[in-house]
Order: C-alpha cells, then sequence, then structure tokens
C-alpha cells in the first residue's frame, strides 16, 4: 500500500469516526443523565435520513437541512417525553425494555412508511464537490466531517460548563433527587438533552448519509450500536471520550475494510467493546464510582 | 490472660475515597464472646469500617484479620500512594490480601446493614434459607433433579427453627418487604444467623426503634450472643443501649479512634463528649 | 378441606393436559390439512422454551441480555451441520462444497441437540467472564454485539464449507410428530422449573433483590451470574436446535436482531418472572402474528381501498402492542406471579367488577422498588 493510499484511508476513516463522534455523544449525553443506554438513538438517527430525503424533495438545500434538524430535535424530544418520562420511577429494567421498543416501533414504522427498500440520499451540491489536495481526492463533506466534529464538540463543552443549563445537566447527572431539591427543573434539563443528542444525531445523520448515498429502516440500528460502543470505549458520561471513541471506531473499520476484512469490520466494534471491558471497565475517560452500602 | 482469644483485629485500617479519608488509622479489638460497640457522630467513618471488615471496600492501607487469619490488607500504590492522605505511614511490604464479602461471610462473618437490606419480594422463609445455601452439600444437577431432598429438607427444617427462636415462624410466608420496621431489623439478624457465623456485625440495629423495642433488642442480642456462642461488633448511636450492653466502646471522630475503654470510661470521657456536642465552634450532631 | 382444593386442581390439571393432548393428537391425524395450525403451535412450542430461559436470566436473575438470537443461531446451526443427511449433503452445499471435517458426520438428532445447547452455554460461559463482572447494561450491549459478531461469522466467506455462507442450510430433517416438539419443549420448560424452585433458583432471586445482601449471605455473585447465563443459553441454544428442525432450513438472516426482540416482546408480554407467563405470550404473540396478517393485506370496505393497510402495517401494530404494555401493563398478563387454578377462578369471578373499576380509573401497574 503506498503512503498515499494510507492518507487516503485515514482521512475516509476520519471522516467516518467525526459522524460516529457526533452520534456517540448523544448515547453519551443521556447516559449520563438517565443511566439509560437510548436504543432508540439509532433509529432517530436513520429517521433523520428519511426527514431529509423528503424535505429536500420540495426545499432548496439552506432550508431543507434547518428543517429537517427541527424535525429530528422535536422527534428525540417527544420520544423521551412519551416512552421515558412516564417510566421515571421504574426499575432502569423497564426503560430499557422501553427504548427497544422505541427502536422497534421506529424501524417498523420506517419499514410501513418507506418501504424496506433503500432509498436515495438527496445530495447537496457543495458537498458532494471534489477536493484535491496533493496526491490525496475526496468530497468535500470527507474535509468538512472532522471540522465540523470539533467546532461541535467545543460548542458543546461550553455550553455545558459555562451556561446556566449546562450546570443544570451537570448537576442532575451527579444526583438527580438532590438537583430537584435544588430547584432545577429535572424534566426540563432532560428534555434538553435529548434535544442536544438528536440535534447532534441529525448534523451526524446528513454528513454519513451524503457519503453512503442511500437509507433504509435499519441504516440506524448498527450504527446506533457501534456509536454505543464508541461511547463506553471513551468512558460513558465523557464528552472527549465519546468524541476519540468515535474516531478510533471510525479509523479500525476504515482499516479492516482497506484489508480486505470487511466481514469482520462489524464484528471488529464488538471485540473492541470486549477488550475494553476487560482492561478497563470504566473507559479512557470514565471515572470509577463506588456505590453506597 | 491467656484465656481471651482474639476474634478480630484492624490493625491501621485507613480508607481513604479521593481526597477524602474517611477512615484513619483504625486499630482495634474484638475478642471471643464480648459485645464491642463503635460509636462516633454521623459520617464519622463507622460503616466505611465495617464495610472494610466484611470486604466490600478494599482498604487503602491496613489489615483486618479473622480469628488470626489475613482477610483483607492492602498497602498504597502508585497514584494513590502519591496522594495518600492518612496520618499513618503505610509499611510498603504489606502483602495485599482481598477476600470477597462472600468469602468472608464463608469464614464466619455474618452482618446486617444500616438500611436494611433485606431480599424485599421473597418471603420470610425464603430470605433465611438462601442464607443456607451456601454451606449446603449439592450440587446444580442434584438439586435440580431433586437428588439433595435430605440436604433441602435439613436446610428447610433448620431455617423454620430459626425462624421460630426469633419469633417469626407465624410469618413466614409473608413478603419480607411487607412486615413493619422493627419485624424487618429482626428477620435481616435472623438472616445473618443462618449463614453459621462466629462474629455478628450489626449496623445501627435500634435505628428506628421507640424505648420499648430498644429495650427489647437489647435484650435479644445477648440472648442471641449466648445462645449462638457469637461475638457482636455493633454501631449505635442510641446511648442507652451501646452502655447497658456493651463490654467495650470504641469512639470514632472523623474518621480516628479518639477514645477507647468501658463504657463508665467512655460516659466521662471529654473528646467523647466534645466531639457529640461540639465544644469548638463546629457543630457536629 | 385443604387437601380436597388440591386434589381438585390436580384434576383440572390431568384434565387440561388430556384436551390438550387430545387436541393435538386430532390435528395430527390430519397433518396436512392442519399443517397451518401445527405449523403454529409448534413455532409457538419452541418460542416458548427460548422466552423461559430468557425469563430465566431477565426475571428470575435479574440480568438483562439481548443475546438470544445468537445463541439460537448456534444450536441451529450445529444442529443443520450435523443433522443433514450425508446422501443430501453434496446438493446443499453445491456452491463451495463441504469441509472434509464434517462431511461424513452424521449424528442421531437428540445428540446434535444437546451438543448445540452445550456449543451455546461453552460461549456463554466465555462471554460471561468479562461482561458480568460488569453493571448489568453492559451485558444488554455486549450480547447484542456477540449475537451479531455470530452471525457476521457464519455469513463470513471462509466458513462457506461449514456453515454454506448466504446459501444458508437446507435438508434439516423435521420433527416426525407435533409431540415430539411439544414433547422436547415440556422437557426443557421442566427442567428450568425444577432449577427456579430448587436452591440454585432461590439464589438466583436473591441476587436479582439485592446483589449486595447476596453476598453478604456468602453467595458469590460472579459464579451465580454465570451459572444463570450458561443455564440459559443453553436452553437457548436447544431452542435454536428445535427451531432449525422446524424451519427445515435456515440461513444467518434468520438469527437477526430482530429475532431477540420477538422474544423479548413474549417475556415481557407474559410478565416478566413468570414462567406461565413466557408460556402464555409465545402461544399469545406467535398466534396474534399470524391472524394479524389481514394487516398487511390490502382491505377494501364497499369498494373503497383503506388506505392504512398494506404490507408492514402488522409489524407497527405489534411494535405499538408491544410499547402499550410497557407503558401501561408493565407487570405483563402474569406479573411475577404463576398460573394457578384458583387464581383463574378468582379472576372469572372478579371480570364484571374489574370491568366496573377499569372504567373509572385507569390501570396503575406499580411494582417499583427494585433497582
Amino acid at each position: 500500500m503506498s503512503f498515499t493510499t494510507i492518507l487516503q484511508q485515514c482521512l475516509t476513516g476520519i471522516s467516518l469516526g467525526g459522524a460516529y463522534a457526533l452520534i456517540a455523544i448523544g448515547y453519551t449525553l443521556v447516559y449520563g443523565i438517565l443511566r439509560l443506554i437510548n436504543f432508540a438513538h439509532g433509529d432517530i438517527f436513520m429517521m433523520a435520513g428519511y426527514f431529509m430525503i423528503f424535505s429536500m424533495a420540495s426545499m432548496p438545500w439552506f432550508i431543507a437541512v434547518p428543517v429537517t434538524l427541527a424535525v429530528t430535535v422535536a422527534l428525540g424530544v417527544s420520544i423521551e417525553r412519551v416512552a421515558y418520562r412516564p417510566l421515571r420511577q421504574a426499575p432502569r429494567m423497564s426503560v430499557m425494555i422501553s427504548a427497544i421498543g422505541v427502536s422497534y416501533l421506529l424501524q417498523n414504522l420506517a419499514t410501513y412508511l418507506f418501504t424496506a427498500l433503500p432509498k436515495g440520499y438527496p445530495e447537496i451540491p457543495f458537498l458532494k464537490r471534489i477536493f484535491q489536495i496533493g496526491g490525496l481526492s475526496a468530497s468535500f463533506v470527507t474535509f468538512l466531517t472532522p471540522v465540523l466534529t470539533l467546532v461541535l464538540v467545543c460548542l458543546l463543552i461550553f455550553l455545558i460548563n459555562h451556561t446556566k443549563i449546562g450546570m443544570a445537566m451537570r448537576a442532575v447527572s451527579k444526583d438527580y433527587e438532590t438537583a430537584s431539591l435544588m430547584g432545577i427543573k429535572i424534566n426540563k434539563t432532560i428534555s434538553f438533552t435529548f434535544a442536544v443528542g438528536s440535534l447532534l444525531a441529525g448534523i451526524g445523520s446528513i454528513l454519513y448519509f451524503t457519503d453512503r448515498m442511500t437509507v433504509f429502516p435499519f441504516s440506524g440500528s448498527l450504527p446506533g450500536l457501534k456509536c454505543f460502543v464508541a461511547a463506553v470505549f471513551g468512558g460513558i458520561g465523557s464528552i472527549p471520550g465519546a468524541v476519540i471513541g468515535g474516531f478510533i471506531l471510525g479509523l479500525g473499520e476504515t482499516a479492516l475494510v482497506a484489508m480486505g476484512q470487511s466481514t469482520f469490520s462489524d464484528a471488529f466494534t464488538f471485540i473492541l467493546l470486549i477488550v475494553m471491558l476487560l482492561i478497563r471497565p470504566t473507559g479512557l475517560f470514565g471515572e470509577k464510582t463506588t456505590d453506597k452500602v | 490472660m491467656s484465656d481471651i482469644k482474639n476474634v478480630l483485629h484492624m490493625q491501621d485500617i485507613t480508607m481513604q475515597f479521593g481526597g477524602v479519608v474517611a477512615v484513619n488509622g483504625l486499630t482495634l479489638d474484638v475478642n471471643e464472646h464480648e459485645i464491642v460497640a463503635l460509636i462516633g457522630p454521623n459520617g464519622a467513618g463507622k460503616t466505611t469500617a465495617f464495610n472494610c471488615v466484611t470486604g466490600i471496600y478494599q482498604p487503602t492501607y491496613g489489615s483486618v484479620s479473622f480469628q488470626g487469619e489475613v482477610i483483607l490488607a492492602d498497602t498504597p500504590q502508585g497514584k494513590t500512594r502519591r496522594l495518600y492522605g492518612g496520618d499513618v505511614t503505610p509499611d510498603p511490604s504489606l502483602k495485599p490480601v482481598h477476600k470477597t464479602p462472600d468469602q468472608v461471610t464463608k469464614l464466619g462473618i455474618a452482618r446486617t446493614f444500616q438500611n436494611i437490606r433485606l431480599f424485599g419480594n421473597l418471603t420470610v422463609f425464603d430470605n433465611v434459607l438462601i442464607a443456607k445455601h451456601m454451606r449446603a452439600k449439592q450440587n446444580v444437577f442434584s438439586a435440580v433433579l431433586r437428588l439433595n431432598h435430605a440436604e433441602e429438607k435439613r436446610m428447610r427444617e433448620e431455617s423454620l427453627e430459626l425462624l421460630h427462636m426469633q419469633g417469626l415462624a407465624h410469618l413466614k410466608n409473608e413478603i419480607a418487604s411487607s412486615l413493619p420496621y422493627g419485624l424487618q431489623r429482626r428477620l435481616e439478624i435472623a438472616r445473618a444467623l443462618a449463614t453459621g457465623p462466629d462474629l455478628l456485625l450489626l449496623d445501627e440495629p435500634a435505628a428506628g426503634m421507640n424505648p420499648q423495642e430498644t429495650q427489647e433488642l437489647t435484650d435479644f442480642i445477648r440472648q442471641i450472643r449466648d445462645d449462638y456462642h457469637l461475638t457482636i461488633f455493633m454501631i449505635e448511636h442510641h446511648m442507652d443501649l451501646v452502655m447497658q450492653i456493651s463490654d467495650r466502646i470504641y469512639v470514632l471522630d472523623f474518621g480516628k479512634l479518639i477514645a477507647q475503654g468501658m463504657p463508665e470510661e467512655i460516659q466521662n470521657n471529654e473528646k467523647v463528649i466534645e466531639a457529640y456536642l461540639g465544644v469548638s465552634d463546629d457543630a457536629d450532631d | 378441606m385443604k387437601n380436597i382444593t388440591k386434589n381438585k386442581n390436580n384434576l383440572y390439571s390431568l384434565l387440561a393436559l388430556a384436551v390438550l393432548l387430545g387436541f393435538l393428537a386430532f390435528l395430527q391425524s390430519d397433518t396436512a390439512g392442519y399443517s397451518y395450525q401445527i405449523s403454529i403451535l409448534e413455532r409457538s412450542a419452541i418460542y416458548g422454551v427460548v422466552a423461559v430461559s430468557m425469563n430465566l436470566l431477565t426475571g428470575f436473575t435479574g440480568l438483562f441480555s439481548l443475546g438470544q438470537a445468537g445463541f439460537m443461531a448456534i444450536g441451529a446451526y450445529i444442529v443443520a451441520i450435523f443433522t443433514i443427511p450425508v446422501s443430501a449433503r453434496a446438493s446443499v452445499y453445491y456452491v463451495s462444497g463441504i469441509s472434509p471435517v464434517i462431511a461424513n458426520i452424521q449424528l442421531p438428532v437428540p445428540v446434535a441437540l444437546l451438543l448445540g445447547g452445550l456449543a451455546a452455554a461453552g460461549l456463554a460461559a466465555l462471554i460471561g467472564i468479562p461482561v458480568l463482572r460488569l453493571k448489568s447494561d453492559y451485558l444488554a450491549i455486549a450480547t447484542l454485539g456477540f449475537s451479531e459478531i455470530i452471525r457476521a461469522f457464519i455469513a463470513a466467506p471462509m466458513f462457506d464449507t461449514i456453515t454454506n455462507g448466504s446459501y444458508g442450510l437446507k435438508n434439516i430433517p423435521g420433527f416426525s410428530s407435533i409431540f415430539t416438539v411439544f414433547g422436547l419443549a415440556a422437557l426443557c420448560i421442566a427442567l428450568m422449573v425444577l432449577l427456579i424452585n430448587s436452591s440454585y433458583g432461590r439464589t438466583f432471586k436473591a441476587i436479582r433483590e439485592d446483589e449486595i445482601a447476596a453476598q453478604s449471605m456468602g453467595l458469590n455473585l460472579f459464579r451465580y451470574k454465570e451459572l444463570s447465563f450458561v443455564i440459559s443459553s443453553f436452553f437457548t441454544g436447544i431452542g435454536g436446535g428445535m427451531l432449525a428442525m422446524f424451519m427445515r432450513s435456515i440461513d444467518s438472516k434468520t438469527f437477526q436482531v430482530s429475532l431477540t426482540y420477538d422474544i423479548l416482546l413474549i417475556v415481557v408480554l407474559g410478565g416478566i418472572g413468570s414462567v406461565t407467563g413466557s408460556i402464555l405470550g409465545s402461544f399469545l404473540v406467535t398466534s396474534g402474528r399470524e391472524l394479524l396478517r389481514f394487516f398487511d393485506e390490502p382491505l377494501m370496505v364497499a369498494g373503497i381501498q383503506i388506505p392504512l393497510f398494506r404490507s408492514g402495517f402488522r409489524m407497527v401494530i405489534f411494535s405499538i402492542l408491544l410499547m402499550v404494555v410497557v407503558l401501561f401493563y408493565r407487570r405483563g398478563i402474569m406479573g411475577d406471579h404463576e398460573f394457578s387454578w384458583d387464581g383463574l377462578f378468582r379472576l372469572i369471578r372478579g371480570v364484571p367488577d374489574r370491568l366496573k373499576r377499569l372504567k373509572k380509573t385507569p390501570l396503575k401497574a406499580g411494582k417499583g422498588g427494585r433497582k
């Protein structure tokens, strides 16, 4: 393999990793606050793909993108309202089952509404323009994804550390009951968290599908699982952890595909998970917690 | 006095969570057939000390021995070494030993919990029966195929007998979480006894009890000590209970031992009074 | 008095069993005519085994695993590989040929089923070592991941000579009669019930209730979680083997995550922590799915086509049903109780009363308290 091919593959990996990172943040945020693996998150990402197809059919891209993002956020927030909020006092297993139920529902709904056949993803012209740098050639979106990811992450970290709602999020994730005693509106904070997570999933979806070119009802389930693994890998609850986890996963997977082992590129994710759980169960940046007895 | 047999020995136990030293260089002894109390204001580190005995926490530094055998020992290494904030200088040559809570129970230490931890959705009888599993001679095949019926019958009879002695037999088919608070505490003690311990650790057995119930509990603790040849080590806040029942008392404040001795000595100890009443500027419960 | 009721209940059970056997014999007498009904019932019985084994883990030990499809795949492929008649193998592996290692080994069905179960159990033991030491959410995601890895390996080109890759395996010998399926399923479920009611079953429940208290009763958490996980996977593997024999042909797509979700739906609907609930759930869900088939057909009312009815609608209804159960009837049909005749009679007598109450206050299922 020549140096240029390796660089080219790295670029593809980083770009894929950027999209993964954006989705992984959604998992990490929700897990941090509700201690819930939001199984539906990958399907929100898939639905965002369909929203984009339909809004692009009748609108120019600069309107279609905000519309898609707004609808995705609305979907994420309403899922929390309908399926998770009534179970706030329920055992954790019930909430997890509810999350699986939502994921199942979204997949079946998508199959019903849009058929199981892959649908073509609309092209935003400037994203697909091919750039040449030295021997490397890639579409604009490949360069844009990692940059945009890093910018968004910086904004998010700023939001969490320096704003009032960010402080509320941190408080709720530390201790939910005490936070409510301090006058923090728990439900509002949780809704906001879901909104942020869905927004990032929506952006990730545009970047990811522009590269993939088709959407089908199950195109969210595997990336969803992978991104959860990325979040666990980086240390659940940690945003930089999720980002690094996303990039590692993207690079590793692209490397396997480049080596001709594409069958195992999916298995790679889960092997990574098991190895991490064996060596360092809290992930790269996770904090160790001790249960009070 | 060669006939005094040591049951539990804690040496320099230090437990640090991040920057907080919850227990700081605690050394104490509990001898056979004694009732020893560990007292101190809220947050003094009493329950943490208990958790260090039963293996739920691994101490940052120090060692615990039970009937002469070291069950837990550790010394800080690497990062924990640098952050170590205990008063006792750690001996780096101490060999780490870490028995898990179930191994500790098997050796003969049983405990109850400050915030009762029964198997809430199971019956009173099942709660006790589960404790008998540990010492039963059976394997999963014999249990499934019911080849262990003799063993099972023995477990059931022993559990029932225990419930009779604790006056809980008439409630054996009740769901544990539906019992009144006092009976739940009593069931938790019965369950601990069912593991066949030599040393019983009671974490605030009288919490939430009225004076009459507390008096009954005092008699009850003495009785089980004699009936089962136990050594008892307990954490308690009810001073009348502690003063009546204890052979010796240790007092903990901010993780450190501030006094030890007979009940009368403790009652008149300046430091103890200070810790409880807060003579200095910071009043603490 | 107590004895009389007990005898009476035993009599009812015997009667019910006789009716069931009679019904099965009736179906068996004309397998061609009732093939549709027979296939629904057989599938229900097989799903029942898998659902009870999932319940053993989820409802009785408090561990949430989502690896059912993967463990079923192992059982199914082992049964298929070792029972397809040697003479038929050339036609099955016509694309890439068969590995010489397995070409001439043919095992009797019971041995193959047992082997399938043992292989699933062995793999579960390996997975359990890293995962069961952690919190149970990780178990869910890791088992789900493993299930996908297993599928990736089955479909991988390098194992084509064993698994026949994406072409799948055909000509798997089927069950001789519906009694074999029901007998086998009953045996598996009976063994699991015996386990649940044994001393070991009690330790599982103790771990479900409170891990720290269970530990202080001298129970090695890891050992008992691993035991429950391995046993559950063993029966899941056998269930998978039975599914292979029932379907006669399998491929890696049979064992997608949605199969796990089907089983989960059964367990949740029947009641987490109830064996009879899982059995009831598997018959209801499997036959319900067939009965609701008309949702997928275009429906004409008075010459106008009702727009909602088309392919895929059935699954939407199904997933909405799951959500309704999860959100409003969290305890499912049976909660964590088991079926009893007294319970049934009480229920029948209480129906009018219950209907009245239902109208006044919305049903609130609350169990709470368990973490």
